[in-house]
């Protein structure tokens, strides 16, 4: 590439920044080492799971809900049956245990997805039988003909619609459609001094919403698992899973066998971005597996990939901004909305980590946010590249743009000058350590011609920080706004369970169990907030709640 | 008509290290007779480089060559447990456990070498080139496959190590969302240049210039490697691709690369990356992860250089050309800012 202005390097690594913090004196750290893989990978030899042969290979197609929202009748697959090379047809009766949430591995959120749905179907793409036939074009034929009596549901698509009185219900298990966080409310909060009084004192108060669309990983190779029985009551299981085992405890749960029972083989996958954690195809693959006695293959073409595979989730934002005519942002309010989809998958988990993240790179005194993890009647979100965090970033920092052009401050001026410092108190509370986003703004400015101030070219991420920064608010405001009753402490938990491995997957599963419906609508803010007695363990890898 | 020239742009910070814990990576390590040392790991390889980035932190902590080196995933019936290859976790998680199995079995190899030069295994060092000496006395030395052969053949060792890396859970305050998410933070600045067509509202990204800060480059061919691409898919999230063009509708949603639209080789603006290394100081020798985070300040930064060109916030992605038309309508044509 070429044509730039500027000369400059295409890279360049400015070893002068945080010199006295590194060792560069090592043996192979640091070197740029050529990878190990590299050679099979350009010369097309490296064994990717499509390139496992097996003799007598069958080949796994879904029957598909053409609807985003259905309750099924009544599933024909007598002519199916009788098409040729259809070895068997699976349905929702023969998966052993179908009904699963992915962070139920984490302890986190209530089993809501069925492997093979059965009785209703809450997204277009949903899979309702599974034709398991000789060859790939054999299984497409009996896919076309198996007979579905659908009889269409209301349905909602976007997310304030969705939670709106007299929605649609997506899962009846959250009546509002919004995840319920900790057992208790409907939303996770974020509640860092107040912002409410400092919106009142700042010189200007902005605002913004933002959407962040739903995109596809796109990896070359499409998700799938090859299983194939192998001696002693065991299954191989060949996958391009980005989590051996996620992917090999998903199984198990699903399938009700013990882990031991399964062999999980990948590592050399062709692109994840994010796309191959759901675990969609090793239980059909291993469950056709042992319904046939034969290796079957269980994988996607490129159309479902597309809209039928869980996207990034698209997200709402709105931000409010305090801000003094000096620029420094003294409060930001957060209202964020993740589209889950139909399910939850991971997007309950995603909402934590960006609540985590907030209010960005900056050392703000006032913060809050409330974040809603929304069903709707789309294809399930999931994990991408940046999860939880690529549009949240988009929306702060389109937001400080608007901030900037405001108070008439230059966007990289305003950055730095708001941004964290070593020793800075942030709004989850804890101090900031180890920060360099001063330096990065710095070296951009310098690459790009734009002139900042002596004081904006002598800030550090490692001066100036702390002391004041690194004090906690005199006093937060709390709420109970989205309360909820009904739903077991956590959610997660089951008191007096015995710690089990992660994968140890012949575990039973925490099950918590929704009772009842949400709550009246929220009660007023108290003034005080209520003393704190020990925070609740949201998860729990080990199985039970801890104090 | 005209071409509108504009830059914007953007910050951020990344959380490395699957957010609040909980997620154990296992790793072991065995010498081989010749030797050499397989890394056995559950880890995936997505294209990011696990696979190399774990034989050389593999390598620098035994004290072997890289080529003495090779990393065998996955597969669950001879890798150790681990959550999986997303989260930014790989590096950092995985890093740290084939670390600690690194210095396990770096100790026995010394104490093989030790019981061969009939000296104590404290005095002993590594070269970094399949040497074991005496510190301060190069002469006295052994070579690492002498004394790993030594210890297999003749004094009945195992030179073997067992790593694991776990944070705990952290807990998450419902009422205040006080909580421990990360182990550290990656960073990031972009500026990028833009042209706006205000005729057809066409955005064509010209250049992007970067600093990206790393924690510390373990492979700095690897990281060049996700940079350049993480920032090509900013720019393709920014004004490209949807599942959904007309989102919250499901309609025309595309099935294929012919309707799944992402920039070409044509489409790629120069890319001028400056890499910093500030060393996390619990990550593998200071590490972070730049898979996830490169991506992210492309996004705003596009939008915000649109606005700088022509006047027009997109605050809806992906930018498209309807989109930038529909915002020059409004403003009554393009209205350049030029603050940068």
């Amino acid at each position: 590439m070429s044509g730039t202005l500027t000369d400059q390097p295409m890279i360049d690594f400015r070893k002068e920044f945080f010199a006295d913090e590194r060792d560069d004196n090592l043996n192979e750290v640091g070197k740029p080492t050529r990878r190990q893989d590299i050679t099979g990978h350009v010369t097309g030899r490296s064994p990717f799971y499509d390139d496992h042969l097996f003799e007598g290979l069958l080949h796994i197609r879904c029957v598909r809900s053409p609807h985003h929202a259905a309750r099924v009748r009544r599933i024909d697959l007598s002519a199916a049956e009788r098409m040729p090379g259809v070895v068997r047809i699976l349905t929702g009766k023969d998966v052993p245990r179908n009904l699963n949430t992915l962070l139920s591995l984490l302890d986190f959120g209530i089993d809501d997805e069925p492997v093979i749905s059965t009785d209703r179907v809450r997204y277009r793409g949903e899979p309702v039988a599974a034709i398991i036939a000789t060859s790939e074009a054999r299984a497409r034929d009996a896919v076309a003909k198996v007979v579905v009596d659908w009889e269409p549901l209301p349905h909602v698509l976007d997310v304030e619609e969705a939670i709106k009185p007299g929605a649609p219900v997506v899962l009846d298990i959250y009546p509002s459609n919004k995840f319920i966080y900790h057992g208790k409310y409907d939303h996770q909060k974020l509640r860092y001094g107040d912002v409410e009084a400092a919106f009142r004192q700042a010189d200007h108060v902005i605002e913004g919403r933002y959407q962040m669309s739903p995109i596809e990983q796109a990896p070359i190779e499409t998700c799938g698992a090859i299983a194939t029985p192998e001696q002693n009551g065991r299954y191989a299981c060949y996958s391009a899973t980005q989590a051996l085992f996620f992917s090999l405890a998903v199984s198990s749960k699903v399938l009700e066998m013990p882990s031991s029972r399964l062999h999980f083989i990948g590592g050399t996958v062709g692109g994840g971005f994010g796309g191959k954690v759901d675990s969609i195809h090793e239980p059909l693959a291993i469950l056709g597996a042992m319904l046939t006695g034969r290796p079957c293959k269980c994988m996607w073409d490129r159309e479902e990939e597309m809209q039928v595979g869980a996207p990034r989730g698209a997200e709402r934002w709105y931000i409010k901004d305090g801000v003094m005519r000096d620029g420094r942002i003294i409060a930001r309010s957060f209202t964020g909305y993740f589209d889950s989809g139909a399910y939850t998958r991971l997007s309950s988990y995603a909402i934590i980590k960006g609540v985590g993240h907030l209010p960005g790179p900056y050392t703000i005194p006032n913060v809050s946010a409330n974040v809603y993890c929304v069903y709707t009647n789309r294809t399930p979100a999931t994990a991408m590249r940046g999860f939880g965090i690529t549009g949240v970033d988009f929306a702060i920092e389109a937001h400080m743009d608007k901030v900037a052009d405001t108070v008439g401050l230059n966007p990289i001026e305003l950055r730095i000058l708001n941004a964290y410092r070593d020793g800075d108190m942030k709004a989850h509370r804890r101090l900031a350590k180890n920060c360099a986003l001063i330096e990065c703004c710095q070296v951009v400015a310098e690459k790009a011609g734009v002139k900042l101030s002596p004081a904006m070219l002598a800030a550090s991420s490692r001066k100036d920080g702390g002391g004041e920064r690194a004090r906690l608010p005199i006093s937060t405001v709390t709420d109970e706004h989205g309360l909820v009753r009904g739903f077991q402490g956590g959610s997660y938990g089951r008191k007096g369970a015995k710690p089990a491995p992660l994968s140890g997957i012949s575990q039973t599963m925490p099950l918590a169990t929704p009772t009842a419906s949400q709550s009246p609508p929220p009660a007023a803010a108290p003034q005080q907030p209520p003393p704190r007695v020990g925070s609740m363990r949201f998860s729990s890898i080990s199985g039970f709640r801890r104090r | 008509m005209a071409l509108h020239r504009g830059r914007g742009f953007a910050a951020i910070n990344y959380p490395i290290g699957m957010n609040l814990g909980g997620d154990p990576s296992q790793a072991l390590i065995h010498s081989n007779p010749d030797g050499k040392f397989t890394v056995a790991l559950s880890a995936i390889d997505l294209g990011q480089g696990m696979k190399s980035v774990t034989r050389q932190i593999a390598a620098e902590t035994l004290g072997v060559p890289v080529t003495d080196v090779y990393v065998d995933t996955a597969d669950s019936d001879t890798g150790p447990h681990d959550m999986g290859s997303f989260a930014s976790r790989g590096t950092h998680r995985m890093g740290n456990a084939v670390i600690m199995a690194a210095k396990e079995a770096r100790a026995v190899m010394l104490e093989a070498a030790a019981e061969e030069l009939e000296v104590d295994a404290t005095d002993l060092v590594t070269d970094g080139r399949g040497n074991i000496h005496v510190r301060g006395a190069p002469g006295r030395s052994i070579t690492t496959m002498a004394a790993a052969q030594a210890a297999q053949f003749k004094q009945g060792r195992t030179i073997a190590g067992r790593g694991i890396f776990l944070i705990p859970l952290s807990e998450v305050d419902p009422d205040t969302g006080e909580m421990t998410p990360v182990s550290t933070f990656a960073h990031a600045a972009m500026l990028v240049e833009v042209e706006v067509d205000d005729e057809t509202g066409e955005v064509t990204v010209t250049d992007m210039k970067s600093a990206y800060e790393v924690g510390r480059a373990l492979n700095p061919r690897l990281v060049e490697q996700q940079l350049r691409g993480g920032a090509w898919m900013g720019m393709s999230h920014a004004a490209w691709e949807t599942t959904e063009p007309y989102y919250p509708a499901r309609d025309h949603g595309p099935v294929d690369f012919n309707t799944y639209l992402m920039p070409g080789p044509g489409d790629l603006a120069p890319h001028h990356i400056s890499v910093l290394e500030r060393p996390a100081e619990d990550g593998p020798y200071g590490g972070k992860g730049p898979g996830e985070m490169c991506a992210n300040p492309v996004l705003p930064a596009v939008v915000n250089a649109v606005y700088d060109a022509v006047g027009v916030r997109i605050d809806e992605l992906p930018v498209t050309p309807e989109k930038v038309l529909r915002g020059l309508r409004a403003l009554g044509g393009a209205k350049p800012r030029r603050r940068l």
